[in-house]
């Protein structure tokens, strides 16, 4: 029998496309997925018409506008649907940079749908859920140890509403000493996740950004220059999405407290630093975990996400409520807590999600916090190898350093030697099975990709991925036009983006759409 | 759907064989007797190629011969063709004419190859009053006003022409002093605002690309500069479509290229020299605002010298204000912001930080250098 060749790198791939259309446009009057049954007569008899119950003004007075489709089609459109994806397990997905994405562990799953935890009601009494509440408490204790910091709420229910969490506490602080209405001023970096300076502003804070020094590193002159009697806090990443970390994080620190600002620190991606540095030790007065980042539960398109917020003590009673805490008998919740910023989403936090959390952490212990962390340095910096390897891939900023857990990459040699953009290797890279992210808007490093390979990829990946690029690179020096027209192979579609903000242009629900086009 | 066309046939002469630009006949010639090869045509003709596909249904107009109509018949168009030459050689007054012509019927969209000089011309003859392009062919391409490649260009008056929604910005129009250049000194002026199609990539452009319209970011700013605003004070507001977006907020006139002054009641003088601004301001208090402006990231020394090293002195580096799309900052690649203004001591004390204002209670600290 003869082998068969082995198979070629990058793989061979090609997408369903199904050209499916929108659910609405399928629906057919009359089709029906489930058919109610009447109201048997005995209940009529006893009850009579039960919607006459309803007050009137609850009452619809057309039927709602929903496709009318039979069970065999919603599945047939949704299986399609799910085929024009690439998903976290499909490919590999290293190229969501500042994402974190990992392996999510599929026996966690398990566990969080386990009818223990699935069929449990938050209004149930305490003494009823003393399991849940361990597991939050327990996992509160975990961060604390992680982070230096002295309390944790886990109410938030994604990245961002931790950092709104928080900036709800640094104006409860700042009112709690009579400087509420002075301190109106929040300073981040631009490199720091830009949901610090989204959530500040939508808290009513005005934002002042600070821009890198040559080296890339932010620019503490700049920072003495922004702080004031107004400054209410510092929300800064460490290392930032260039993969960077700030060597003179202390002295960031210390020159915001010297004005009176609190200083927050956005951990959401911690992955680089587990076990290695914590934010009480730079000095920070706050901070936040992504649960869905760090801590490998699934992100939010996929399920909801989590937070959590950490504290000094001296900030702890701003802490939103309930807080759950533990007699040394029995766990409760503490909902007597005068200076609280009350609540931030329904309910404790996102149960499913702290289990998932909680059992990752058990099943790695400290030990093997320390090494996700370093495992995925060590990929992070294999891959800066590879890809510097590459023809007109370049790494801006902090030149022959080492990055910590991912890298904001630049085309822009590339771009000016064969006129492809960024965004177009990604179509391009989709054709070949992978995703691929360029930065946040707008661009500051140019023609910008961020790549963030954390520890669950194999070596293998990571050079299937590099092939993958260099391919790319490749095709653009020698077909520029093969990278234009892309995808080829994949359902990706080309995006304008300069009608973005022009009404005539989106709808972002069907009635909408129909509204528009009549 | 009517597409204009005006080659610069000399655009881009200079460039091959050293001269530093193609301004006048003089260097012309003497590009010619080097050996120079008009690159025009051929930039032109990879723009307009990209628009076969719709020749049918395309009314072109365009120049007499070698301004647009010779390559336009050689591509297969049918071109209508407006004016004359006025000589055997083509000038900037055939540029300038053809452009009012266009402006008058009025076409779609005006394409015109060339380079800086030829995007005054154009300016000279239709200001802000038509939408214009420019295809990449001369020397000095500094303004804002053309395609990163000449397809592009193509690509972007096909697709206005096919109908798809292209916001438009004012593309700034500068040009390098020719005679400073070729004696090697760098020094532009700010000339104008030309109306382009724009589309993110395919831009040369002072700021990098942003998803939003710049409007709603203009708006943001100016309310932002209003709202701090008070009475008995004089603005002087500076050069540039930032600071015009503060005038109109508050319904007054501003020129474009000038230095204007406000109060919060009235549009005081508009277009001031150093010395209206030395008389109007003395003993007053007053505030300076400007934005960066000609690409290079300069903030005082370049096309705003009438807020020259007296008035800046005399109204303090406390009360000058800094605006700026935050895509202008990134534009400079971590590079400072720059001051020139001729007087070392006053350009020690505009450097270093500036709290700038990016949007509505949004601002950035930007290092200047002189």
């Amino acid at each position: 029998m003869k082998r068969v060749s082995p198979k070629p790198m990058p793989r061979r791939f090609h997408q369903a496309s199904w050209d499916e259309p929108v659910i609405f446009e399928l629906s057919q009057p009359g089709a029906r997925g489930v058919l109610i049954p009447e109201v048997e007569a005995g209940i009529v008899q006893e009850v009579g018409d039960v919607a006459a119950g309803l007050p009137e003004g609850l009452r619809r007075k057309t039927p709602p506008a929903l496709p009318e489709m039979a069970q065999m089609h919603v599945l047939r459109h949704y299986a399609r649907l799910s085929q024009e994806n690439l998903g976290v397990d499909l490919n590999i997905d290293i190229g969501q940079g500042t994402c974190t994405m990992k392996y999510s562990p599929k026996v966690n799953d398990q566990l969080a749908r386990s009818p223990k935890l699935a069929d449990l009601h938050p209004l149930q009494d305490e003494s009823t859920v003393q399991g849940i509440l361990e597991v939050m408490w327990k996992l509160e204790q975990f961060l604390k140890e992680i982070s230096g910091m002295e309390r944790f709420s886990l109410q938030p229910g994604a990245g961002s509403a931790a950092i709104y969490t928080n900036v709800a506490m640094v104006r409860a602080y700042h009112e709690s000493h009579g400087e509420g209405a002075q301190r109106d001023q929040v300073i981040t970096t631009i490199f720091s996740h830009p949901s610090n300076a989204a959530c500040a502003k939508v808290a009513g804070y005005e934002i002042i950004t600070i821009y890198p020094d040559a080296d890339g590193y932010p620019d503490l002159g700049a920072l003495q220059a922004a702080v004031s009697e107004r400054t209410a806090a510092l929300f800064i990443t460490n290392p930032e999405d260039t993969g960077i970390f700030n060597p003179r994080i202390e002295q960031f620190v210390e020159t915001v407290h010297a004005a009176g600002g609190l200083c927050v620190y956005d951990q959401a991606n911690a992955n680089g630093i587990l076990g290695i540095t914590r934010a009480r030790e730079a000095g920070f007065d706050m901070c936040h975990f992504n649960l869905h980042k760090t801590f490998s539960t699934p992100h939010g398109c996929g399920g909801p996400a989590a937070g959590a917020s950490g504290v000094r003590s001296e900030l702890a009673p701003f802490l939103p409520k309930p807080t759950v805490e533990f007699d040394g008998q029995r766990y409760f919740l503490d909902f007597d807590r005068p200076q609280s910023i009350g609540k931030i989403r329904p309910w404790y936090g996102v149960a499913q999600n702290i289990l998932k959390a909680y059992a990752w952490i058990m099943a790695l212990g400290a030990d093997g916090l320390r090494e996700a962390a370093e495992t995925a340095v060590l990929n992070n910096n294999y891959l800066l190898k590879k890809v510097l390897e590459i023809r007109g891939a370049s790494a801006p900023y902090a030149k022959g350093k080492r990055r910590i857990e991912q890298v904001r990459y630049s085309w822009e040699q590339l771009n000016q030697e064969t006129g492809v953009h960024s965004e177009e290797i990604g179509f391009r890279a989709a054709d070949y099975g992978t995703h691929y992210w360029t930065s946040h808007h707008p661009y500051v490093v140019p023609e910008p990709m961020t790549l963030e390979p954390t520890e669950s990829y194999s070596q293998a990946d990571l050079d299937e991925y590099a092939a993958i690029l260099k391919k790319i690179a490749d095709e653009a020096y020698a077909s520029p036009e093969t990278i234009h027209t892309a995808p080829h192979n994949s359902t990706g579609h080309k995006i304008h983006h300069a009608p973005f903000d022009h009404p005539d242009e989106w709808a972002v629900t069907w009635r909408a759409y129909l509204r528009k086009t009549k | 759907m009517t597409l204009g066309l005006i080659i610069n046939p000399v655009a881009g002469i200079g460039g091959r064989v050293g001269l530093k630009g193609s301004d006048t006949e003089a260097i012309q010639r003497e590009a010619l007797r080097r050996g120079a090869e008009p690159q025009a045509q051929l930039r032109t003709a990879q723009a307009l190629e990209v628009m076969l596909p719709m020749k049918e249904r395309l009314e072109l107009v365009t120049a007499p011969g070698a301004m647009g109509e010779d390559l336009a018949r050689r591509l297969g168009f049918s071109p209508r063709v407006v004016g004359k030459l006025e000589g055997e050689t083509t000038s900037a007054g055939d540029t300038v004419n053809a452009a009012i012509e266009m402006a008058r019927l009025p076409v779609a969209l005006l394409l015109f190859a060339g380079g800086d000089g030829t995007a005054r011309d154009i300016f000279t003859a239709v200001g802000t009053n038509l939408s214009v392009l420019g295809i990449p062919a001369g020397v000095k391409i500094h303004s804002a006003v053309f395609a990163t490649h000449p397809r592009n260009a193509g690509e972007i008056a096909a697709a206005t022409l096919g109908g798809e929604r292209i916001n438009l910005r004012e593309g700034e129009v500068v040009d390098l002093d020719e005679e400073a250049y070729r004696e090697g000194k760098v020094a532009t002026r700010l000339y104008g605002y030309l109306s382009v199609p724009y589309r993110p990539h395919m831009l040369q452009n002072r700021k990098a690309p942003s998803l939003a319209a710049d409007s709603a970011r203009l708006e943001a700013i100016a309310a932002a500069v209003n709202e701090a605003m008070e009475a008995g004070w004089s603005y002087v507001l500076g050069p540039g479509t930032t600071t015009r977006a503060i005038a109109d907020r508050l319904g007054f006139p501003k020129t474009l290229v000038g230095v204007d002054v406000y109060t919060c009641e009235t549009a005081v003088e508009l277009d001031v020299s150093e010395g209206r601004l030395l008389e109007l301001l003395k003993d007053k208090p007053a505030k300076i605002i400007v934005t960066p402006i000609g690409g290079q990231g300069f903030i005082f020394g370049r096309g705003n010298q009438q807020i020259s090293p007296k008035v800046l002195h005399m109204v303090g580096r406390e009360n000058i204000l800094v605006v700026s799309l935050v895509e202008k900052l990134n534009a400079l690649q971590g590079e400072p912001l720059l001051v020139d203004t001729g007087d070392p001591d006053v350009d020690a004390m505009l450097a270093g930080y500036w709290n700038i204002i990016v949007g509505y209670r949004e601002r950035v600290v930007y290092r200047a250098a002189s």
